[in-house]
């Protein structure tokens, strides 16, 4: 549980906009551990979708260092990255982003296949996972036959796919009534129970305080890290 | 990722958007039916051409005399002098006329009558069907006897044999001696429309003892060269060192210059074809860059779910050759069947050739690969975040 699976240091990142610079990360420092359940909050703009970017692998830092369960993620390829991406992070985002042409099954699925999995433990592994969510007899359903809770709840299971050891929730209730929502939440507090590392983005503070520890992030920089005590 | 699992994908794709894939491929399938029925149309009728000029009689040296001031023809010892048993196994001049031809109330007008002697058999490779050639001794003894074409023979005696019949020539009496067999037509004129007496039946037939031209049949193929100069070197004397006064042509001239000509015409028949397999190419290219900006967002969580760059290449890549190859396969198809249509109505053996169906099949995979890997490089470069914003 003490084993640090994200290092930041001193992490920047700056986006050219023509002339002008926009420091949109500006001296980070984080380290999660294993099994952590954390909620990132702040305003829009004020950085903390660069971070979960960065985080997430999708983007590259400025400057700084990046450890991901002990990767040095600024000497990777894209090619490892990629690969990166899909052994280690889940990504739930705040609009499911299902491939709206697969069924929940395939969906579940996807990820799998590109870590070159046979096709039978797919299927049996994904099967499993909506199983978890309480999807199974939606699996053969495409996205537009589910209800925005469910759709969620296929996303999650398509994020355990690979057994990451971190999982990245993008505001993942931003677009759910309340009902969904704290169902959908439910199921994330249920993942970190069973021990996976959450990293929970948002901008609501009821939704942040869900977490364990909840980080306030402000002008790239990081405002407040506090640890709630249960 | 497998081959097997980038295929699936990749045919997901193009069985998502049905319509626009048939019309993707219904571009390539012109363009191969195209390069397969034009092509082969061409190389059926150079076959066809080909196979006629042979038909003129193997090793055959044509010589026609254009003439010199008022020295426009050879006479008969002229022209038989051009004879040398080293090189030549046959000679025969011939004089050409037009007559009308009657047997009791049948008549055939403008029918072309050939003196000849009895070695034009074997120059032309005639079949006698019934009855015999012309023989020297009938050229001797100036005999009216005529050898009469297939055509003529139904024209005149429908279906009885007229061999031994009498028949009149611009009034004057020959006996039919012989039936030709039937050859068809062909580019040289036909025989079956022709009839021949001996030349020198022909000499006060027709009043014209002037011959402009004789056919020469060489000993074999190596001494085609050598009789051609041997000819050569007797007429320029006969002409006074003007080679302009005479043509002498050979089977193998001949053929070249007309393969050359049907050469360059399938070529360019070829070319047309393969700018609309082209065209088709594009279309590809087209739509593949339509589908990779619709499935920008597609190809976003693709990446963020782990996909590397050269699995969405792979995927589209795999989709442009999919649909080449559906329509090179189905062009194949359809190319074969118009091809032997086409063919057999136009009457030439238009079966188009393994190597053409290959070429052309081969040449839609290249147009596929060629077209797909522009989009799917486009596809495969993506910025994933920028991608998943994509609306």
């Amino acid at each position: 549980m003490e084993e640090s699976l994200i290092e930041i240091h001193n992490l920047t990142k700056i986006y050219k906009m023509g002339e002008n610079e926009v420091r949109a990360l500006d001296g980070i420092n984080l380290n999660i551990k294993k099994g952590e359940f954390v909620s990132i909050i702040g305003q829009s703009g004020s950085g903390k979708t660069t971070l979960m970017n960065i985080i997430g692998c999708l983007d590259i830092k400025t400057s700084g260092d990046y450890f991901i369960n002990g990767i040095d993620t600024s000497k990777l390829t894209d090619n490892q990255l990629a690969e990166l991406r899909s052994r280690e992070i889940g990504f739930i985002f705040q609009n499911f982003n299902l491939l709206q042409k697969m069924t929940s099954l395939e969906n579940v699925e996807l990820p799998m296949i590109y870590l070159g999995m046979s096709a039978k433990e797919r299927r049996k592994r994904a099967e499993m996972l909506l199983e978890m969510v309480g999807l199974k007899e939606r699996m053969n359903h495409r996205p537009n036959e589910l209800s925005g809770g469910q759709q969620q709840r296929v996303a999650i299971a398509r994020a355990l796919a690979n057994n990451p050891h971190l999982i990245l929730a993008d505001e993942p209730t931003g677009n759910l009534d309340s009902k969904s929502g704290s169902d959908v939440l439910n199921v994330i507090k249920e993942l970190n129970k069973n021990g996976n590392t959450i990293i929970l983005i948002t901008h609501d503070s009821n939704i942040a305080e869900q977490a364990k520890r909840i980080i306030r992030i402000k002008d790239g920089r990081i405002l407040e890290d506090e640890v709630i005590e249960l | 990722m497998s081959y097997v699992q980038a295929f699936k994908i990749a045919i997901r794709g193009i069985l998502s958007n049905k319509m626009r894939s048939f019309l993707t491929t219904l571009g390539i399938v012109i363009g191969v039916v195209a390069v397969i029925v034009l092509v082969s149309l061409g190389q059926g009728s150079t076959q066809r051409v080909t196979s006629q000029i042979q038909g003129m009689g193997s090793n055959l040296i044509m010589v026609t005399i254009t003439g010199r001031g008022n020295e426009s023809y050879l006479n008969y010892d002229q022209a038989m002098n051009l004879n040398d048993p080293n090189y030549i196994a046959a000679i025969s001049p011939i004089i050409s006329t037009s007559v009308i031809a009657k047997y009791d109330n049948n008549t055939v007008t403008g029918t072309s009558v050939n003196g000849v002697n009895g070695d034009y058999q074997s120059i032309r490779d005639i079949q006698v069907a019934r009855g015999r050639f012309i023989t020297p001794l009938d050229d001797e003894f100036r005999n009216k006897v005529a050898v009469i074409g297939s055509n003529i023979s139904k024209d005149l005696f429908g279906y009885t044999n007229p061999v031994g019949k009498s028949i009149k020539l611009n009034g004057q009496n020959f006996i039919v001696v012989g039936v030709l067999e039937s050859k068809g037509s062909s580019i040289t004129g036909s025989d079956d429309d022709s009839i021949f007496i001996p030349i020198k039946t022909m000499f006060y037939f027709a009043n014209n003892k002037n011959i402009r031209q004789i056919y020469i049949e060489a000993l074999n193929p190596d001494t085609v060269e050598l009789a051609k100069n041997s000819i050569n070197i007797k007429l320029m004397k006969i002409f006074k060192g003007d080679s302009t006064a005479f043509r002498i042509i050979d089977q193998s001239q001949i053929l070249s210059t007309i393969s050359s000509v049907t050469r360059t015409l399938s070529l360019l028949l070829g070319g047309i074809a393969g700018i609309s397999l082209l065209v088709g190419g594009i279309g590809i290219m087209n739509i593949m860059l339509v589908s990779v900006t619709e499935r920008t967002r597609e190809i976003g969580i693709r990446k963020a779910l782990g996909a590397k760059k050269k699995d969405i290449l792979l995927q589209f890549i795999i989709e442009s050759l999919t649909l080449s190859s559906l329509g090179g396969l189905l062009g194949i198809i359809f190319g074969y069947a118009m091809s032997v249509i086409i063919g057999s109505a136009m009457d030439i053996n238009a079966q188009p050739s393994t190597a053409t169906m290959l070429l052309s099949f081969s040449f839609s995979l290249g147009v596929g690969l060629f077209f797909g890997v522009y989009p799917a490089n486009k596809a495969a470069n993506l910025n994933p975040i920028e991608a998943l914003r994509y609306e």
